[in-house]
């Protein structure tokens, strides 16, 4: 639950997770956390704290209980599957020259 | 190279950051661009107003409400110090002086910054007023000196102009916040527009300095500021449902800051900035 600041004198601001595209091409990637009162502070709080030295082009915000993880005790159900099948990986294929970003 | 090959968190040196190199207007009018008297007076107006905000907001730095907020006003105060080191740099072309020259070694009558600068920081809410005021004026100064005949103010504003975007939209928002949050903030806010409004008169005085320079296209003229300020002052008090004083009753400060005429507030400020670059001249950290 979402709380509403200044509800209760102990209550600080909802949590929020930052993610900052650092350019035109690339995907927005998780850079921390911040607290704030509402999501449109949140993107300012972004801006200040993790775009203030030239970090990243756009910025995107989440309510961190908005997002679902994966169980922390089913590692073994969720990550054992893939191991030992290295034909997943497509490292048979050779790069175009000039491609960046893979 | 290319963006992507800096490291955002590498090594920073002092020799990479070259101070020298920063300042906005640097070369806009040729090497070593030299105002004249009256275009000294007038930046130094401007960077005083920059250097005495940029002093106010850091003071703000570990009391902020929250840790979000004190960065925030720290990288604010940040981007008005490079402002007024900027319009400071130039000022001092005039006489052979230097940006901490200008910052240090003048006292109380000689700074040229408006009333409402120097006002104190207040709680909160005080602050926001102040910025939001401001920061309304600075925008719209900004944007129409950017178009300046002098090329180095010109190259100054522009760059400010940015800069100066991102402060009124947070002070806009947190004017808008405190006035719809609880009945204390609310409560504050109220107090801290009308204990600020009587300040904002002065930003719009016009001079002899001033008329002389913008009949050249090189100042704005601050009267022809104050229709488009009040458009957007009222537009968003309007939607904080705050209303300004008015009437007979309602004070306004006489002003007298560009004529080195200051209130109480200016003396003890400028004792902190002045105290460790007076005990220890020329010293370097």
């Amino acid at each position: 639950m979402m709380s509403t600041p200044g509800e209760t004198g102990t209550e600080s601001w909802p949590l929020w997770e930052v993610f900052v595209r650092a350019n035109r091409g690339l995907s927005h990637v998780h850079v921390g956390s911040l607290h704030a009162p509402d999501s449109d502070m949140a993107v300012r709080n972004a801006r200040d704290l993790y775009t203030r030295r030239n970090e990243g082009v756009s910025i995107w915000v989440v309510p961190a209980d908005a997002i679902t993880t994966s169980d922390p005790d089913a590692k073994g159900a969720y990550f054992e599957s893939p191991a030992g099948k290295n034909y997943r990986h497509a490292v048979y294929y050779t790069k175009s020259e000039g491609v960046k970003h893979l | 190279m290319s963006d992507a090959d800096i490291d955002p968190h590498g090594e920073v040196t002092v020799d990479r950051l070259a101070l020298a190199d920063e300042f906005a207007g640097a070369g806009a009018a040729g090497e070593g661009a030299v105002a004249s008297a009256d275009v000294a007076e007038y930046a130094l107006r401007l960077g005083d107003d920059a250097l005495v905000l940029a002093q106010q907001l850091g003071m703000w730095i570990a009391r902020a409400p929250e840790l979000e907020e004190d960065v925030a006003l720290g990288n604010i105060a940040l981007d008005l110090l490079g402002h007024a080191r900027s319009l400071l740099h130039y000022a001092g072309t005039e006489s052979g002086r230097s940006e901490d020259d200008l910052a240090y070694w003048r006292d109380e009558p000689d700074w040229r910054n408006a009333w409402i600068f120097e006002q104190p920081n207040g709680d909160f809410a005080h602050t926001i007023a102040r910025q939001f005021f401001v920061a309304t004026y600075l925008f719209e100064l900004y944007g129409d000196l950017s178009s300046s005949t002098d090329p180095t103010l010109a190259a100054i504003a522009a760059k400010s102009m940015k800069e100066v975007d991102y402060h009124r939209d947070h002070a806009t928002q947190w004017v808008l916040r405190l006035a719809g949050g609880t009945d204390e903030s609310r409560r504050r806010m109220i107090t801290a527009v009308a204990d600020t409004w009587p300040y904002v008169d002065e930003l719009f005085h016009d001079d002899e300095l001033v008329e002389r320079l913008a009949s050249d296209g090189v100042a704005v003229l601050p009267s022809s500021l104050r229709e488009r300020f009040d458009e957007i002052v009222d537009q968003v008090l309007a939607e904080a449902e705050i209303e300004l004083p008015t009437g007979r009753t309602a004070f306004i400060a006489s002003g007298g800051g560009r004529r080195g005429r200051h209130t109480e507030h200016l003396g003890p400020l400028l004792a902190e900035m002045q105290v460790l670059a007076r005990q220890h001249p020329g010293a370097s950290w």
